[in-house]
């Protein structure tokens, strides 16, 4: 399992995400820890290759940023990482964690998923930064990132504070030339009992608060002194530029005559030095994403600036909308926009040929008056064509908890509505099982379906407590959903077990089950198909002599499935119907007989390879 | 900026996309230029859209390439090409592979797969190449040369000699797969040819 690991000193082309990981075993962490999310996932599937450290997949953000504290209260270092939203779950234990500040060093890397490329919301983790005292620090680049997560570590210990490395997908998904340095080791001193420290009830935590204080002026002191806040300068000073992050980056590309602060520790903002470099200049232009968090500190401390008035609030920064922005502030004509792009037809995601939730949404699509309550994962897919079958998705494990909402709080057209949550193996550990408690000791009238497919499979496959396996691969303890949800107080004739590729046997439980007056479960049992648990059956084709044109067939989704030509017939009853006759891409099918459960020609057979076949 | 060399690689998950970049990426590394590789394939995985962006030069700042700032687009599907051939800057040149691949919600019916992609794009303005690198891949005998096809396509309009690119191709495979050196390096002078 182990990388073979480059010397210190070897041009390295890394992701950020690599390169951080690289700088939390350089700097001798000993315990980290994550729960997968895009665009922060990488960051431990590469730490956990490394030797010397424990690494975990943790089974939510909360979970991991204790984990990885606990560990600094020994001394030794700690190491969480997580996607922007994974902080709010994990802003219970931040709030206090800021009280206590640790022992060892303490960094939590938070990956924004700035533009949407695989998130619920957008959202500026920055202002963690503020809301809990904390420093923050904004890598531009890979190296940067590695340079930024190893002083991390540094300030984390020297002001006995956590650290915030803020990355975005534009630092965790871009490679760029990374060298490392030295490794270096720690040895925490072990556990000393503090309860004033440790144990905070009000009377303990209250005399921690001016600490925290102290403790944010000393950094504030410190950033104004920091050698990762530089003025690059530029003989053009018509706008001086404060920017951070990839941000920073753009700017430099789109005016690099123009003068730019870069801030690289930018909380506590070191407002002396912006003063100093805004006198420099004829106008300031704060550039960051998303939030214009900098631009209204600058303006309360009284500074002119300018930000978001000419900027977009929202979405990732690009040097021409930069251009764009400076143009509109000076006055100047606005360079012209790039040429449009031609109109092509989307390629929404879809889920995978043979995935075993394509039987759930067939199925659900087929039963009437249900209201679906859905959660986050692939099977978020459900919402589209051609289910449809998917009514909600908002946050970690809110399909159950709403659910619950949604039957406590019917409206005047509800009335014979049957709610259903759907929620992935991964998500109902994460923050779903709370849920199920709720629904359980208040009585709501709710059916989920657990879909467990053994795997985080939006993330690419990630292992957790009912894989199996834990971050190495290696045998771990599985979770019994079935004994996990009876232990919740599902009554045990509630939970069923089923195959989602048995269509007729899914469909009976689903109707049965919705109709059961009392909270029940149905887990679905097939592994995803992209690990090594799935196992192939012989894949299909289409007969085209006995295909009918039914149609049947494209109800599953699977994205192996195509129409091969359109037609229309008029029925008996004078109704006409439309038909297609289509074709299966056999060389992908892995012949998991969805599709042949619904074909009403029986024109779907086992399929021969022929040459001819071939794509 | 402007020794500053932006390729474009898109296709569809699966295609190799990312590792046509990736190999590029390598060999203006190996180089000892500044090099930056990013890609948007959140979830590509799942059939999407996959568009890898490759720059280097003295010093690379921004990671991402910008719409008309692209020197060399190289497309693994028609309609992809279509696409994204806003991003060529006037003069910059398409590579594109012929392949037609329709996802879903056109063989549904819900969307039309354009009749001509390649004319699409040369009536916008845009100076393209277009050939079957599928049918030179199967020629040779294995459908999976089309990457090696590819970029043996691109070879002659990079800042850097072909040969440091096919170096760097027949290494990989060198460490990886050596019985599928020498027919990469024929796959690689294929596409060499198709200019």
């Amino acid at each position: 399992m182990n990388v073979s690991i480059p010397a210190a000193g070897t041009r390295l082309f890394l992701s950020g995400n690599d390169a951080v990981a690289r700088a939390v075993w350089d700097a001798g962490c000993r315990v980290a820890a994550a729960y997968p999310g895009t665009p922060s996932t990488e960051i431990l599937e590469q730490l956990r290759r490394y030797p010397d450290i424990y690494t975990e997949w943790s089974v939510n953000e909360k979970v991991s940023l204790e984990v990885a504290f606990g560990a600094t209260l020994t001394g030794n270092r700690g190491f969480c990482a997580m996607k922007h939203v994974g902080m709010n779950v994990a802003s219970d234990a931040l709030m206090t964690i800021t009280l206590t500040g640790c022992v060892g060093g303490l960094v939590i890397a938070i990956a924004d998923d700035v533009g949407f490329s695989s998130s619920q919301n957008e959202q500026d983790s920055r202002y963690w930064g503020r809301f809990a005292h904390l420093p923050v620090l904004e890598p531009a680049d890979a190296q940067e990132a590695y340079d930024m997560a190893r002083a991390a570590f540094d300030i984390s210990e020297r002001f006995e504070t956590p650290v915030i490395l803020r990355l975005t997908t534009r630092i965790c998904h871009v490679k760029g030339i990374v060298v490392p340095r030295e490794r270096e080791t720690h040895q925490g001193a072990g556990f000393e009992k503090n309860a004033a420290r440790w144990v905070m009830v009000p009377a303990h935590a209250r005399q921690r608060l001016p600490l925290q204080l102290a403790r944010e002026a000393a950094l504030r002191e410190f950033a104004g002194e920091s050698p990762f806040n530089v003025v690059l300068d530029g003989a053009d000073r018509r706008i001086g530029f404060v920017s951070s992050g990839p941000a920073a980056m753009h700017v430099r590309e789109a005016f690099p005559d123009a003068p730019l602060l870069k801030l690289g520790l930018s909380c506590p903002a070191p407002m002396e030095r912006i003063r100093e470099f805004a006198a420099t200049v004829e106008r300031v232009l704060v550039v960051e994403e998303t939030e214009p968090l900098l631009e209204t500190e600058i303006k309360a401390a009284g500074i002119a600036a300018h930000g978001k008035d000419v900027l977009p609030r929202m979405g990732e920064l690009t040097p021409p909308l930069l251009r764009a922005a400076a143009a509109r502030l000076l006055g100047e004509a606005v360079p012209p926009a790039p040429p449009a792009p031609l109109q092509v037809f989307p390629r929404p995601p879809t889920m995978c040929v043979a995935c075993p939730h394509l039987g759930v949404y067939f199925t659900l699509a087929q039963v009437r008056n249900l209201t679906i309550s859905g959660d986050i994962g692939c099977y978020t897919l459900g919402a589209g064509h051609p289910w449809n079958a998917l009514d909600t998705c908002i946050s970690m494990g809110a399909s159950i908890s709403m659910a619950v909402g949604m039957d406590k709080g019917r409206g005047a057209g509800d009335a014979n509505k049957r709610i259903v949550a759907v929620i992935g193996d991964s998500t109902f550990m994460h923050m779903g099982m709370q849920g199920l408690l709720d629904a359980v000791y208040n009585r709501a009238n709710i059916t989920v379906l657990l879909l467990d497919n053994r795997t985080v499979g939006m993330t690419g496959g990630q292992d957790n407590p009912g894989s199996g396996r834990d971050i190495h691969g290696a045998s771990a303890p599985r979770v019994d959903f079935a004994k996990l949800c009876e232990a919740l107080g599902v009554r045990p004739e509630r939970i069923r077990v089923v195959d989602p590729y048995e269509l007729p046997t899914l469909f009976r439980a689903v109707r049965e089950e919705v109709k059961a007056e009392e909270p029940s479960v149905i887990i679905t049992n097939r592994p995803c198909v992209l690990i090594p648990e799935y196992q192939r059956g012989v894949p299909l084709c289409v007969d085209e002599e006995k295909c009918n044109g039914c149609g049947n067939c494209l109800d599953v989704g699977c994205p192996a499935i195509s129409v091969t030509r359109r037609g229309k017939e008029v029925k008996p009853s004078g109704r006409e119907v439309e038909l297609a006759w289509t074709r299966i891409e056999s060389v992908v099918c892995t012949g998991c007989n969805l599709c042949l459960r619904t074909c009403s020609a029986k024109a779907i057979v086992p399929w021969t390879r022929t040459e001819e076949a071939m794509p | 900026m402007s020794d500053v060399t932006n390729i474009l690689v898109v296709g569809i998950g699966g295609q190799g996309v990312m590792t046509a970049a990736e190999i590029l990426a390598e060999a203006a590394v190996g180089l000892g230029l500044d090099v930056k590789k990013t890609e948007v394939a959140g979830m590509s995985q799942r059939g999407g859209v996959v568009s890898s962006h490759v720059r280097f030069g003295t010093r690379v700042l921004s990671p991402g390439i910008s719409p008309g700032e692209a020197d060399i687009l190289v497309a693994f599907e028609a309609a992809e090409g279509m696409r994204w051939c806003s991003y060529l800057k006037p003069g910059g040149s398409a590579m594109v592979n012929t392949l037609r691949l329709a996802p879903p919600v056109v063989s549904l019916g819900l969307y039309d797969y354009p009749a001509d992609p390649l004319e699409a794009m040369r009536a916008a303005g845009i100076k393209v190449h277009g050939f079957d690198a599928g049918a030179i891949a199967k020629g040779l005998g294995d459908l999976r040369l089309v990457n090696t096809v590819m970029l043996g396509a691109i070879a002659d309009d990079l800042p850097f000699p072909a040969e440091v690119l096919k170096r760097c191709i027949l290494d990989r495979f060198r460490a990886r797969k050596p019985h599928l050196v020498e027919l990469n390096e024929r796959a690689f002078e294929a596409g060499r040819q198709v200019r």
